[in-house]
């Protein structure tokens, strides 16, 4: 038994029940505290009892909403991952092309790198009053918003990180004849691919963030607008259920990033990953 | 067939004399080691010979051709690190240079040039010893096996000169007595002339033709800024060979280690 603390290590069956351990603590801490609220008063709406989100889940998945007709997670999750996956696909595509001309070619740095640095600061949600006046309420401001919020932090990572490839393989693949076009195809780019994803992990958090905010001021459908049209009548049978379903789809995209890069990267399984 | 020309070249950056009066011929087919202590502007000069960097003054010709400002093919280049790519399998290492040189502007090749590149790039990784790593990544690779793969990727594209960056310098001395016989082979085999930076005279002694010193040989504080290194001393090892096998050597007992 080692005698400090940090020779510690707990051994994996140890290890995942270590893990589970806050979940389930949480879990029960919620069940003692609803428990005690309901029994103080049946209608009580902020902690419901486990039964009612049954009753949610049958109400907005098993059955078609009177009003629209639609299954309502289903609808509200298709419309908001369209958000979510055009946002983040726009911003990373435009991240890259630039990411890498401005960590790669000195000329287009020069022009870019400080306007980058600026618009990277700018708050995003203080763009999006802009955006549903120049784009109005449709799904392109919302888009827009996404891509504005995240392009720019990707970017700049990128940048940072083409400039790190050490300057020994461009001066190789130059002297084994490489364009600057063959460097970028076969050289800069599959070697960030596998740091783009990270950094697409990372900002992950933050496009939720925006989505749910633009859903959440104007829309008619999406998980952020239930949430935030639940919040008025204090929903809490809702909102909880939706919010423990964005953290799972949250989860699942990271899982699913964090798979592709290990399948499509082999040789950069080594490197040191996002948390 | 290269003949490497350096007529009085001198690197001075703004504050600073790094190199002066520099002027050598390699001659052809020739194995030049430039040994100095660290902080005299060898690495500088190969980077000048690389096109990486220009020279303040003077010219350096390769068989009578100035140097192009830019990093070409004639000249392949061997670091201490970093000279293969991370991404790429050992034969892709290989073969990515006959793709660079051949390809599309995506840096491919297709169909029967493709299948000649990669039977090329094939044997030339077996030339160099590391036929069963083929497939895998440089990190999967020792320090001496990815060196190997340096010099399989720098000889591919068969530069006229090839240039060494203190390439074995991280290599532990067996592995690097193993790699010094494949360069020498190597060397041999083909008509190149190879210009080699190396702190380690012994490494200098035993591979090279010639050897060059770089020093500073104004070292006060106040005069560093404005004196460079220059050339202070030239072996000719290949003279002293010739003298030597001439002259009967006169039979010396070996002495016990």
């Amino acid at each position: 038994m080692a005698s400090r603390l940090i020779n510690l290590r707990p051994n994996r069956r140890v290890a995942i029940a270590l893990a589970t351990l806050p979940f389930i603590l949480s879990i029960l801490i919620y069940l003692v505290f609803s428990a005690a609220r309901l029994a103080e008063n049946p209608n009580d709406k902020v902690l419901p009892a486990p039964s009612s989100f049954v009753e949610t889940f049958e109400r907005y998945v098993l059955e078609p909403d009177v009003r629209t007709g639609d299954y309502l997670l289903w609808s509200d999750t298709l419309a908001s991952l369209y958000r979510l996956g055009s946002g983040v696909a726009i911003a990373t595509l435009v991240a890259l092309v630039f990411g890498i001309g401005l960590g790669l070619v000195p000329v287009v740095g020069s022009v870019f790198s400080a306007f980058v640095t600026a618009v990277a600061m700018v708050p995003p949600l203080a763009v999006l009053p802009i955006l549903f006046i120049a784009l109005g309420l449709g799904e392109t401001a919302k888009i827009a918003l996404i891509a504005i919020g995240i392009g720019p932090v990707i970017m700049r990572d990128l940048a940072l990180r083409v400039a790190e490839i050490p300057r020994e393989q461009l001066i190789k693949a130059q002297s084994l004849g490489a364009s600057t076009w063959q460097i970028v195809w076969r050289i800069v780019l599959p070697q960030v691919l596998p740091r783009l994803i990270d950094s697409v992990r990372l900002v992950m958090g933050q496009a939720w963030l925006f989505l749910i905010a633009a859903e959440a001021i104007a829309a008619q459908s999406g998980l952020g607008y239930r949430i935030f049209l639940m919040r008025r009548y204090l929903s809490m049978d809702v909102i909880l259920p939706y919010v423990f379903w964005i953290t799972l789809l949250a989860v699942a995209s990271d899982l699913l990033l964090r798979l592709l890069r290990t399948w499509a990267f082999p040789w950069a399984r080594g490197e040191t990953k996002a948390p | 067939m290269s003949n490497v020309v350096v007529d009085n070249v001198w690197k001075e950056y703004e504050t600073q004399v790094v190199l002066e009066r520099i002027s050598f011929e390699t001659g052809e087919h020739a194995f030049v080691a430039i040994v100095g202590p660290s902080g005299c502007g060898k690495s500088t000069f190969l980077r000048l010979l690389m096109s990486e960097e220009r020279a303040s003054r003077g010219t350096i010709t390769i068989d009578g051709e100035a140097l192009p400002p830019e990093p070409t093919p004639e000249r392949g280049i061997v670091f201490q690190r970093y000279s293969v790519f991370p991404h790429l399998t050992a034969l892709q290492n290989v073969l990515v240079g006959l793709e660079l040189r051949d390809g599309n502007f995506f840096g491919r090749l297709f169909g029967r040039r493709r299948r000649q590149a990669r039977a090329a790039a094939a044997e030339m990784l077996d030339h160099v010893g590391l036929k069963d790593a083929s497939s895998k990544y440089p990190a999967q690779l020792s320090g001496g096996m990815q060196q190997r793969l340096a010099l399989a990727q720098a000889l591919i594209t068969k530069p006229k000169v090839l240039l060494l960056d203190e390439p074995f310098g991280a290599l532990d001395p067996g592995t690097r007595k193993d790699i010094h016989a494949l360069l020498l082979r190597l060397w041999r085999e083909t008509q190149m002339t190879v210009l080699m930076v190396t702190h380690d005279l012994p490494e200098a002694f035993t591979l090279a033709t010639r050897v060059i010193a770089f020093d500073r040989l104004r070292n006060r504080p106040e005069e560093k800024a404005a004196y460079g290194a220059t050339i202070t001393f030239d072996v000719d090892l290949e003279a002293e060979r010739r003298w030597q096998t001439m002259v009967p050597q006169a039979p010396v007992a070996e002495a016990a280690p």
